[in-house]
């Protein structure tokens, strides 16, 4: 297998549907003669030209909501988000039109899209360019939400996604770009709705989703050193959600901790951990944990940004907690 | 090129001048910290634009009046007078900084100075300005609010239904487009319908003009009279400001989508040389005079990166601080 970067993983998926089936296009801010703020859609342009690979002004609500119009009528369009953060302008077209088209016109429009790009903080960046959405994407039944952290998922999600008729949400992270990791040389796709369980594992479940879990496994491996036994399991996919896996995963070890990125209030964490204490209430030994960012705005200072995120201390912590071990 | 300049108080030629000095030697050294790592994230400089903020900030008493703007904020934040040091100490994020090390360098902010920031979403800022003028009308008062926005935010929902907003309410906002040529990698003429933004007034019954955004004095007097107009007539008013940045759009941008002799022509029409020469020719200024100036401007710079170095770290407590009052 050869090993490539995240990036390069999305760059092939593109590049290969592209190839594949001639309804598909990529819009975006700086996608074309720019190859992309962070280099995903390098070289696109130069292979398939300007009529596919579509330059736009920074208008994120008009063309979010224009790729959703070829969409319905039938093309596939991959829409750039230059990162999440600016989508927040396009809600309105993603939860009112592409969320709700399949339902409102009773079953007679479907929407195939992808919305793609970079979630969640990076470094330096601040409140209104730091900000993990995916609990918001995840809150509108009609959407497919995705956030794949390697770059064999990466590839292999973004291949279904873009051969799904329903509109996909599809979540990266800029930090992961450059992360490498094997990827097959053939043609493979990823169920979208399935979990991986990243590591087995009998004392304790870590659930977590996107860019958190190079932490979480390493948490993990720390924890071995301490005699806990950590299974990690990498949701990939939060709408639909593998109940199963996750019901799986607690009733083996009977504690769990629910690594997230967003915010703690009303989100996929605060969801998971509801849904565990519902369906598998008898199998826990103690009640879930979460470790979610600080629920504040995204500071620029280092110290205080680090702070605010998830970090290998605080899952240990939590792990402690839910097998009550008392820390020295 | 002969201006007639005794117009102008003397005093506020060399304030002005000051000015776009006091901006470029901080940005060349706040490229220099983050280099050297002391300033991380996005840093976007304002190097080539600064008669913009200058001239036109030159023309408001912010007591009444208030400035909004962009990410790209420097320049502005320092023609309405912050102190640099408070600048300084906020790209190094440390507590002392005008936003306690919260904001960085997108989000410098003034409250008393009515610099209201430092915008890091492109045309999000827009209706506020418009909203602060609401705020003047409603109580009847005198001021005017400035908004800057570049060429790539002019495409926003957000400006065009502004402008609407501004004519219907009889808004004093002067909305000044500062079209560097460039939204990130893009080329203008690449992704607007129309090469000339100023035209775009005219659709909601708002007079526009396009002002040459490297000589200051243009744009003291084309802002100066929209202001004006503002203030007597509750007019909005749309300025397509020419101008130019020197450097990539942010740090890790190596702006290969221009060419090296766009950018030559531009800097030969440098807006402080342009200002200089004028100064000089009219015995305003000597050049030792302007040696002078330019070497306690350093030296005051200097100074801002030493306080920023020395100053702490915010406490860890203030990461819930100022969530909600
Ligand atoms: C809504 C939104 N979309 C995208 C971005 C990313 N972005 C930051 S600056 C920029 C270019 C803006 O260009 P312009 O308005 O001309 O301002 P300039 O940088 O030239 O000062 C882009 C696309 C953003 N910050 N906000
Ligand atoms: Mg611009």
């Amino acid at each position: 297998m050869a090993i490539i970067t995240y990036r390069e993983a999305l760059r092939q998926a593109l590049e290969e549907e592209m190839d594949r089936d001639k309804n598909v296009i990529v819009m975006g801010e700086e996608v074309a003669q720019y190859n992309g703020a962070y280099k995903v859609t390098k070289g696109l342009l130069d292979t398939f030209g300007e009529k596919r690979v579509i330059d736009t002004p920074i208008t994120e609500e008009g063309f979010t909501g224009v790729a959703i119009g070829a969409a319905l009528a039938g093309m596939r369009p991959v829409v750039e988000w230059m990162t999440f953060n600016f989508s927040i302008q396009a809600m309105d077209q993603v939860f009112n039109n592409a969320a709700k088209m399949l339902y409102m016109s009773g079953g007679q429009i479907n929407v195939p899209i992808v919305f793609r790009g970079p979630n969640g903080p990076a470094e330096f960046l601040g409140s209104q360019h730091s900000q993990a959405l995916a609990s918001i994407y995840a809150h509108f039944p009609g959407l497919k939400v995705v956030s794949p952290a390697t770059p064999y998922d990466a590839k292999g999600l973004l291949k279904s996604a873009i051969r799904d008729d329903n509109p996909v949400v599809f979540m990266e992270a800029e930090l992961m770009y450059s992360w490498e990791g094997e990827v097959p040389e053939g043609e493979y796709l990823i169920d979208i709705g399935k979990a991986d369980l990243k590591k087995d594992g009998s004392d304790v479940s870590l659930i977590t989703y996107g860019k958190p879990l190079r932490i979480v496994l390493e948490a993990a491996e720390q924890l071995k050193k301490s005699g806990v036994d950590a299974e990690v399991l990498d949701l990939r996919s939060l709408r639909p959600l593998d109940e199963e896996a996750v019901l799986q995963t607690v009733r083996k070890t009977n504690r769990v901790v629910i690594i997230d990125e967003s915010w703690p209030v009303a989100s996929m964490a605060s969801h998971i951990g509801w849904f565990i204490s519902k369906y598998a209430f008898d199998d826990l030994d103690a009640p879930v944990e979460l470790v979610t960012s600080e629920d504040v705005p995204m500071p620029y200072n280092h110290n205080l940004e680090l702070a605010a995120q998830p970090s290998v201390e605080k899952i240990i912590k939590a792990v402690n907690t839910v097998l009550y071990i008392k820390e020295a | 090129m002969k201006k007639d300049i005794k117009k102008y108080k003397p005093e506020l030629l060399k304030k002005m001048l000051k000015q776009m000095l006091l901006i470029r030697r901080f940005e060349e050294r706040a490229a220099q910290a983050y280099g050297l790592k002391k300033i991380g994230g996005f840093l976007h400089l304002y190097i080539g634009q600064e008669a913009v903020a200058a001239g036109s900030i030159a023309n408001l008493d912010l007591k009444t009046d208030y400035v909004y703007t962009a990410y790209r904020d420097h320049g502005h934040a320092i023609a309405c007078g912050m102190d640099i040091n408070s600048l300084m100490a906020e790209l190094y994020g440390k507590a002392t900084g005008c936003s306690r090390g919260k904001g960085g360098s997108m989000h410098f902010f003034d409250n008393e100075k009515h610099f209201m920031g430092g915008n890091g979403i492109v045309g999000a800022h827009i209706p506020l300005a418009a909203g602060t003028a609401l705020k003047i009308r409603y109580n009847n008062e005198k001021g005017v609010v400035l908004c800057f926005f570049g060429d790539g935010a002019i495409h926003q929902g957000s400006f065009h239904e502004t402008l609407n907003l501004t004519k219907i309410w009889n808004l004093p906002v002067v909305f000044i487009c500062e079209n560097n040529q460039y939204g990130m990698g893009t080329d203008f003429r690449r992704v607007s319908s129309v090469d000339d933004f100023s035209i775009m007034g005219q659709s909601y019954g708002i007079p526009g003009k396009q002002v040459n955004g490297m000589d200051i004095l243009d744009v003291y007097d084309e802002v100066g009279e929209a202001v004006k107009r503002a203030k007597t007539e509750n007019t909005p008013t749309l300025l397509e400001i020419k101008t130019y940045r020197y450097k990539g759009h942010s740090m890790s941008d190596p702006a290969r989508y221009r060419t090296k002799e766009e950018l030559e022509e531009y800097k030969n029409q440098d807006p402080i040389l342009i200002l200089k020469s004028i100064l000089l020719e009219n015995n305003v200024m000597t050049e030792e005079e302007f040696q002078n100036l330019d070497k306690g401007i350093k030296e005051q710079v200097k100074a801002s990166a030493d306080f920023a170095e020395q100053s702490s770290e915010p406490d860890l407590n203030s990461l819930y601080e100022d969530v909600l009052v």
